[in-house]
């Protein structure tokens, strides 16, 4: 006789890996670090905010960045400058960063920093559209970026990241006059997904919603911190 | 790509469940649930899967996708309604943004399916489990 049995599992595929996420935000709960996720497609301008963050931050907070990048550490170098310590995590062939590489890196910092003096910590995920979306690191904030030479319709036609973000930055805006592009539609397109976005234009370059940018960073390390200190 | 991450963990998943029967059954089916708003794409699942069960404690079982349709729920209409992927989101009636999603973001083994193997590679049931 050929008897065939059921079992019933009903596992999330992603759970180890929020399993993962979620002891990450606990670290950074305990330490009082605020951690945001910057994701975006390849050459949006991750690195570029990044530089100017750490330029404009890196006095009133203690700041570490993990940056993911496939293969090189370029990106990473390009941050040290900042006298900021940087952990470089090499993907690999992964096209995402997972919460085991971030722990992997928090690990890494913790043996040269206390991490319980950091403020922020800013990860610079693989650009990457699609897949960052699903993989949790432990952040408390997704920043997605969207520069505006990648097109109106790219909320549209991946709509899990710009779903799930919190804050939204429309990159490279100086050169929207040289681009037949309508900012406003991009804002409309992203408000039909995620109606509470923070949407800030930016432009690395000219400095444009720079202020309003940092003004955004600022108040989640503030919160985070006052969180901390009522415990 | 993710889809291989995301069958590695479906295997892990799949492994710790086998190990823990005392029979260690033969796989058949393993069932998945694939949301359509999801960053999953069930073909190169389908391939990555067959890659990686080949020779393995896996070979042979059959990975099947059930897709869940996006439905979004309108609190101004107070109806659900399935928007188009790619094109528009938003309420068809009334342009509310897409803010309550019914379903469409699973991502989740279901069940599997199993049998148990004699030494001579013939199926039996579990209530004899021995002869
Ligand atoms: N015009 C203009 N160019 C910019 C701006 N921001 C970044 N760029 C340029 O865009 C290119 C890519 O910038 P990066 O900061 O390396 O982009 P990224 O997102 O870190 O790239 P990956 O890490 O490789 O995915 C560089 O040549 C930058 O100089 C901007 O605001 N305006
Ligand atoms: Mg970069
Ligand atoms: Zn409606």
């Amino acid at each position: 006789m050929h008897q065939t049995f059921d079992a019933a599992l009903e596992i999330n595929l992603l759970h180890a890996n929020q399993e993962g996420a979620d002891h990450n935000r606990e670290h950074f709960d305990r330490w009082g670090i605020t951690c945001l996720n910057v994701m975006s497609s390849p050459g949006a301008g991750k690195t570029v905010l990044l530089e100017r963050t750490l330029a404009a931050l890196s006095k009133e907070f203690k700041i570490a960045v993990i940056e993911g990048d496939m293969t090189t550490e370029l990106d990473a170098e390009r941050l040290r400058k900042y006298d900021v310590p940087v952990i470089a995590i090499n993907t690999g062939r992964s096209c995402h960063l997972d919460s085991k590489m971030v722990a992997g890196g928090i690990h890494q910092l913790a043996h040269q920093y206390n991490p319980s003096q950091l403020d922020l910590i800013l990860v610079e995920n693989v650009g990457n559209l699609v897949c960052p979306a699903e993989f949790e690191v432990g952040e408390h904030a997704k920043v997605a970026l969207l520069s505006v030479t990648e097109g109106e319709d790219k909320p549209l036609k991946y709509p899990v990241m710009f779903q799930e973000a919190d804050c939204l930055l429309i990159a490279k805006v100086d050169l929207a006059p040289y681009l037949e592009i309508d900012l406003e539609r991009i804002e409309a397109n992203v408000r039909q997904i995620n109606p509470h976005v923070t949407i800030i234009p930016i432009s690395a370059k000219t400095g444009e919603g720079l202020e309003a940018w940092l003004a955004w960073v600022q108040s989640q390390v503030r919160a985070k911190r006052s969180l901390a200190l009522n415990h | 790509m993710h889809e291989t991450d995301m069958t590695k963990a479906l295997i892990v998943t799949v492994r710790n469940w086998w190990e823990e029967q005392p029979e260690r059954p033969k796989i058949s089916h393993i069932h998945l649930v694939v949301g359509q708003f999801t960053c999953v794409e069930p073909a190169s699942l389908q391939f990555a899967f067959e890659v990686q069960t080949c020779n393995t404690f896996l070979d042979g079982a059959k990975l099947v996708i059930r897709e869940i349709p996006l439905i979004a729920f309108c609190h101004r209409c107070q109806q659900e309604y399935r928007p188009e992927i790619g094109i528009q989101y938003a309420c068809p009636e009334c342009r509310s943004p897409m803010e309550d999603i019914r379903s469409g973001r699973e991502l989740k083994i279901d069940r599997i399916e199993y049998n148990y193997l004699t030494d001579n590679s013939n199926l039996k049931s579990n209530h004899a489990p021995n002869l």
